[in-house]
């Protein structure tokens, strides 16, 4: 990894290697409160601007999310549930962002055969390397969240990189900044807590006695959170799982078959089996990616855990 | 005045370098180079930065307009970005995804460029000069107000009213422009005159 | 707005009702989830639609569109009925203890003086009883069978709250729920601001929605401080200033009036202006009219306008009709009777009610100006666009001029916002192409005009040839320049009476304020509410000093805000009788014994005292009326009328179709649709992703709401076999569009008066230039009614049919 300086790293794909722990300074959130979001997609908006992101003009298939699922060019998106509360007999239009949600533990990074496409920072950010990346999918196939997306035109993977390049220069992430009610949030994590903890009060105060942090541990935590009025019931917010865990195969994966795959190749050969990769679109693995694509999806069949 | 940018001044004459303690800040200590190699340029670290008001509703959002050039001679400024204007006391530096989308307004494909002309009975505009428009305009309306307008009413009141053109102004232009508009429309005696307020 | 945005940070409750802050207003509405998050504030919201500001309410209501009156009623009523009204602001401020004159009343949804011919009053009989000594009489103990107490208790009688509900749909428990946390803001220590918008103006009777809102705001005490008010959320970036500025047929700027083929002379039109007092010790801020209107002229006409010509009083044109209002110039354009037209940044054949109608206006035209920095289909009428714009070039002889302007990024000036703050912005890149800015456009059009008018005379050209052109570059003023000429300045040095050695005023000098200015010519102005943005300390408007003394969010040194740079107006009734606040934790300005002190501009002189001077100073009683005199053409009181197009009959007043005093022609009432043929009710609005139709040219807000559509409950698609995502033909008996149908638990079919009523809702937005995709609006459905007051179109309650279709005949 040439010019990077192994201590902004936490994590990097398809390696052995493991940064030194000693610069651990503190990580950071985005904080979604969802019951402060007014569904405006000013966040989307400020997205597809920010990084300079051109999607396309589709059509209305009956309802308010447009585009109507994440592409490789739409990073987040409003997804709208209408939902009559059984409790109250009160109709409850539920708004959520959807989009990457910077998992502790990155299932994406995870699954990733490809040496640093995919990296996470100390302070929590995991951001996708294109220069890196042979667009095989696994990353998609690894993300208990369904958020990265392979775009057509250069076969890689793309998602939501909580503005790295913002926050590289002390900026909240182009969404944060935009938000006209302060829905969305940005801090370290710490702080995100904190400010989500008021919040959950507030709620509590006006009804929403199973108001909560969205913080899964499945995934080791995630850098995107949510405050939920349902935190009981997240799958009411458009499918967001209730306890999302990297699927068992992945982690069987990485942990034998991608490293022994790489393994082959030799550590010295990995740029060179980068290049043969994305030139061949992934030629040399073809059997394990079967195999590894096959055994997810058995696994995704099967429903995500806990839900 | 005219630009001014306050404590956003790292942004332009600093740049990334004043940035460097923020990024030591939130987690990225001494990440330039990780920066050069995985992370995005941040991409306003060289524009210019111009104060102006959301177009749209009437919350009046601040927005900063930032552009490229600096406004020397030789260099044609273009507007590259916008963003909220963090100063403002009524946005604090949000927008809405009609402000958000500014810069898309600003170059919009179908942004008028050029005076254009449709005359009787034609399917279609064709380009003609600004000098051509505005001769043809001011001839069509004196001879409309020549022909038309009143200076007295049947009872002998002087009136000096010309109803028979009409003005519909805008709501997003300044007042300034709103101003000069009144002047202008009044002073030939227009009467119907109307705004944006109902609509 | 009486207040401003920031200041909605401050209240205990908000209610949204008639507007969508949240989708139409978001970074407004900020302060609304400041408030809820900051202060435990509630938010209320009702709305045919449970809208985007619905989802985040904390208590939502449906209502039927065009029946706020009857709601708002029926709370003054619950107020009364309950006795939450703040009484010693009602006291003080209000008047709720004046007489109303012998002779008035009203009956069967008519009050006094109605002449059904004219569709209008004779409004003599709304007046207050006159004591010898020229002052209004009162009765302070409310007893006096005609004072405005009496009259308006008996007034909203017949609202209960069963009669609501019959007539609004408003389920009763839902309706009682919004009284009772409505009436705990009469206490002195709660406020309410009221945030609406064109869900309140764009009715036939939209003036007396918001009279009913301002009505009952007043019992609870809640105008003129911090947190409450009365907050017209306005569409556009500077619709304020344009109205400030006088751009509609009968103001000149500043609120100041054309006279009338009636007001013969300066004198004649000064006699009916220039209000006296009606109560002791009143500012009456009218008084100084004339001085208003004389600075006017001269800036207007310069050296031309003498005292020995009454300033050029006589060059301004004169109304032979109470207004030339967009549908009026329609409707004559429509009869051939208009030749000429000027659309600077405006899209009528999209905006303007009944599109239909619209499109032959235009199609009578010789010749069509317009202005703009976008591609309009305005400027495209005459173009055939299929089923989009189906029409036939060839027959069409209008000449069409369509020019470039420059956009918000392009230009140099001041915007007004909602809350009157005058900020300026600067230009960062020049306008593309050959664009121009409108100021060289107007400019270039009047000085060849005036030339033709030099070479060849003509039409009286005395006010086309002297109007006031003191520019550096005459064929392109610049905004400085045009700023100083509204604020002010003095044209002849004024000394003082008592001592000629002193110079009050000296010439060429910017004024500070409109205080300074003289109905003798030695000072001009162009809009003098505006005086104090740009005077001899320099642009005003360009201030951007965030501090906020206090934290009341009144930003006093950021920008200008009009008049005289006063946050909130009425602030004085932030303050008791006695001046002190009424809530010791939300103080704006109180009185020291001496003067006023605070974070405001006090709205009266800082020595009145608190006892002597009544706080609402441009209405000669000094106070706020609950009663409004002969002010409104449709009645001092709100009367629920149904729209002009209703599912149901009016309840109240059955006889009666509509507001009796709106504005509708002949031909336009003939187009009006029943619920036999058209059954179900729509209404029209702003989605969040869209502004009007500009942002459909901006690819972003294409993407994200790409599509027309129209919305309707799940009951409905079911019984007309709708499917979401599929097309509906929706017609109106003025024409007919084809949409996508969205399917939503978000509309539901409301009871009125055990009938069921489907509310059909459709977003505008959609044409057939720009990014998105084409498709229609709903002005090709809905009917060409105005508002009795201020003429604005019936929009939001209309009547419609809604069928599967196979979507528009594209070839």
């Amino acid at each position: 990894m040439a010019g990077l300086q192994s201590q902004d790293f936490a994590r990097i794909s398809a390696t052995t290697f493991r940064p030194p722990d000693v610069r651990h300074d503190f990580e950071v959130a985005k904080l979604i409160d969802v019951s402060k979001c007014i569904g405006c997609k000013a966040c989307q908006a400020a997205c597809l601007e920010w990084n300079n992101l051109k999607e396309e003009v589709g059509i209305n298939t009956g309802v308010y999310d447009n585009p109507h699922d994440l592409t490789p060019n739409t990073w987040t998106l409003m997804r709208f549930t209408e939902w009559d509360n059984p409790d109250t007999g009160n109709l409850e239009w539920l708004i959520r962002k959807d989009g990457c949600m910077h998992c502790a533990d990155p299932g994406c990074l995870k699954a990733c055969p490809a040496p640093g496409a995919i990296v996470q920072y100390n302070n929590g950010i995991v951001d996708f390397v294109s220069e890196n990346c042979i667009g095989c999918g696994y990353c998609v196939k690894g993300c208990p969240f369904n958020i990265p997306r392979i775009s057509q035109a250069d076969n890689k993977a793309y998602k939501c990189t909580l503005c790295s390049d913002r926050v590289a220069v002390g900026q909240a992430p182009a969404c944060a900044k935009a938000c006209p009610t302060g829905a969305i949030v940005f801090g370290t994590k710490a702080a995100m807590i904190e400010h989500a903890n008021g919040r959950i009060t507030d709620l509590k105060s006006r009804g929403f006695a199973n108001a909560g942090l969205y913080d899964p541990p499945g995934v080791g935590g995630t850098h995107v959170m949510y405050v939920l009025h349902h935190n009981d019931q997240p799958q009411l917010y458009a499918n967001l799982p209730k306890d999302p865990v990297i699927s068992p195969v992945v982690e069987l994966w990485k942990g034998v078959t991608k490293y022994a795959g790489l393994a082959a190749l030799g550590f010295a050969a990995t740029f060179a089996f980068v290049h043969a990769t994305i030139a061949r679109r992934n030629e040399v693995s073809r059997a394990e990616d079967r195999e590894a694509e096959h055994l997810i999806d058995e696994e995704a069949a099967h429903g995500r855990q806990g839900q | 005045m005219l630009h001014d940018i306050s404590r956003r001044q790292f942004l332009r004459g600093a740049g990334i370098g004043a940035g460097g303690t923020a990024i030591a800040a939130l987690g990225f200590g001494g990440a330039e180079e990780a920066q050069a190699q995985a992370v995005r340029p941040y991409k306003l670290a060289r524009t210019t930065e111009t104060r102006n008001t959301c177009p749209y509703c009437s919350v009046a959002c601040g927005v900063i307009l930032y552009s490229l050039g600096d406004n020397s001679k030789n260099a044609t400024p273009a507007v590259i970005h916008v963003e909220g204007d963090p100063d403002h006391p009524t946005n604090r530096g949000t927008l809405c995804p009609k402000g958000s989308a500014l810069l898309d307004f600003i170059h919009s494909e179908t942004r008028l460029k050029e005076p254009r002309y449709r005359g009787p009975g034609e399917r279609d505009f064709r380009t003609i000069s600004w000098d051509e428009a505005l001769t043809r305009i001011a001839r069509l309306m004196k001879d409309d107000r020549d022909k038309n307008f009143i200076a007295t009413n049947k009872d002998g009141v002087t009136v000096n009213r010309w109803t028979t053109t009409g003005f519909l102004a805008a709501s997003a232009t300044t007042n300034e422009t709103a101003f000069l508009t009144y002047k202008t429309v009044r002073s030939t005696g227009i009467l119907a005159f109307d705004n944006q307020a109902r609509v | 707005m009486t207040n401003s945005w920031t200041d909605i940070k401050n209240t205990d409750l908000v209610i949204i009702m008639g507007g969508n802050a949240a989708e139409a207003h978001p970074c407004g509405f900020k302060w609304v989830t400041e408030a809820k998050a900051n202060r435990g504030a509630k938010l209320i919201v009702v709305d045919p639609r449970f809208t985007r500001s619905a989802s985040v309410a904390d208590f939502y209501a449906p209502i039927r569109q065009g029946t706020d009156i009857a709601f708002l009623m029926g709370v003054i009523r619950y107020l009364i009925e309950n006795d939450k009204i703040q009484h010693d602001y009602v006291k003080a401020f209000t008047n709720v203890s004046y007489i109303v004159k012998e002779g008035f009343s009203y009956q069967d949804g008519l009050f006094s003086g109605y002449d059904e011919a004219k569709r209008d009053y004779d409004r003599s009989s709304w007046e207050y009883e006159v004591g010898p000594d020229g002052f209004v009489t009162v009765d302070e103990t409310l007893q006096h069978p005609r004072c405005v107490f009496q009259l308006l208790k008996q007034h909203v009688a017949q609202y209960t709250p069963e009669l609501v509900e019959r007539i609004c749909g408003t389920p009763k428990d839902k309706y009682l729920t919004i009284c009772e946390m409505i009436s705990e803001c009469s206490a002195r220590d709660k406020t309410m601001t009221s945030m609406y918008a064109l869900g309140w103006t764009q009715h036939s009777k939209g003036s007396q929605n918001i009279r009913g809102m301002a009505m009952i705001q007043l019992l609870l005490g809640n105008i003129g401080v911090r947190g409450g008010g009365m907050n017209a959320l306005r569409g556009h970036s500077n619709i304020q200033g344009l109205t400030d500025l006088g751009l509609m047929s009968n103001l000149i700027p500043g609120y100041l009036t054309l006279a009338t083929d009636k007001e013969v002379d300066f004198n004649a039109y000064m006699s009916t202006r220039g209000f006296k007092p009606l109560r002791p010790n009143q500012m009456s801020y009218w008084q100084n009219y004339r001085k208003f209107m004389v600075s006017f002229l001269k800036a207007m006409y310069g050296k031309a306008a003498t005292p020995e010509n009454d300033f050029a009083f006589d060059w301004l044109p004169k109304l032979d009709v109470p207004a030339y209002d967009m549908l009026r110039i329609f409707e004559l354009m429509h009869q051939g009777k208009v030749n000429g037209y000027f659309c600077q940044g405006f899209n009528p054949l999209l905006s303007l009610a009944n599109r239909n109608k619209n499109a032959e206006a235009l199609a009578k035209l010789k010749f069509l100006v317009v202005m703009d920095p976008l591609e309009t289909e305005t400027a495209r009428f005459w173009k055939d666009e299929g089923v989009f714009n189906d029409v036939k070039p060839e027959d069409i002889q209008t000449e069409v001029f369509e020019l470039p302007t420059s956009c918000f990024a392009e230009d140099e000036g001041a915007l007004v916002n909602s809350g009157r703050w005058l900020q300026w912005h600067w230009p960062a890149a020049a306008p593309p192409g050959q664009a121009k800015h409108d100021t060289w456009i107007m400019a270039n059009i009047f000085l060849r005009l005036q030339d033709l008018y030099r070479k060849e005379g003509g039409a009286f050209p005395d006010p086309i040839l002297n109007v006031h052109w003191p520019y550096r570059d005459p064929a392109d003023p610049k905004a400085d320049e045009l700023a100083k000429e509204m604020n002010g300045y003095v044209v002849s040095t004024v000394t003082d009476p008592l001592d000629p050695t002193k110079i009050v005023l000296e010439k060429g000098k910017q004024v500070d304020t409109f205080g300074q200015l003289r109905d003798d010519g030695s000072t001009a102005c162009g809009c003098w509410i505006y005086s104090g943005c740009f005077t001899e300390k320099g642009n005003m408007m360009a201030r951007r000093d965030t501090s906020d003394p206090g934290d009341t969010g009144a930003y006093a040194n950021w920008a200008f805000s009009w008049p005289a740079n006063r946050r909130i107006l009425y602030n004085r009734a932030s303050a008791d009788i006695n001046g002190q606040p009424w809530d010791p934790t939300r103080r704006l300005i109180s009185w020291n014994g001496e003067r006023w002190t605070g974070f405001d501009v006090p709205d009266i002189a800082p020595t009145a005292k608190p006892q002597d001077v009544g706080p609402f100073i441009m209405n000669p009683e000094g106070t706020a009326r609950l009663f409004t005199r002969g002010m409104m053409r449709d009645g001092p009181f709100p009367v629920h009328y149904e729209p002009f197009e209703s599912p149901v009959a009016n309840l109240v007043a059955p006889k009666i179709r509509g507001n009796p005093a709106a504005r509708i022609f002949k031909e336009d009432m003939a187009a009006l649709g029943t619920s036999d043929k058209f059954p179900y009710a729509a209404t029209s609005y702003r989605l969040t992703e869209h502004f009007h139709f500009w942002t459909k040219h901006v690819w972003v807000n294409a993407v994200l709401q790409p599509e027309f559509f129209v919305e309707i409950s799940h009951e409905l698609a079911a019984e007309k076999n709708i499917t979401a995502g599929g097309w509906v033909k929706v017609s109106s008996s003025r024409g007919e569009v084809h949409a996508k149908a969205v399917v939503t638990k978000r509309i539901k079919p409301l009871i009125c008066d055990g009938k069921t009523v489907h509310v059909v809702g459709i977003p505008l937005h959609w044409g057939f230039t720009g990014a998105a995709r084409k498709g229609f609006g709903p002005n090709s459905l809905t009917p060409f009614v105005g508002d009795a007051n201020i003429e604005t179109p019936e929009f939001k309650a209309f009547l419609v049919n809604v069928e599967p279709s196979n979507g528009p005949a594209v070839a």
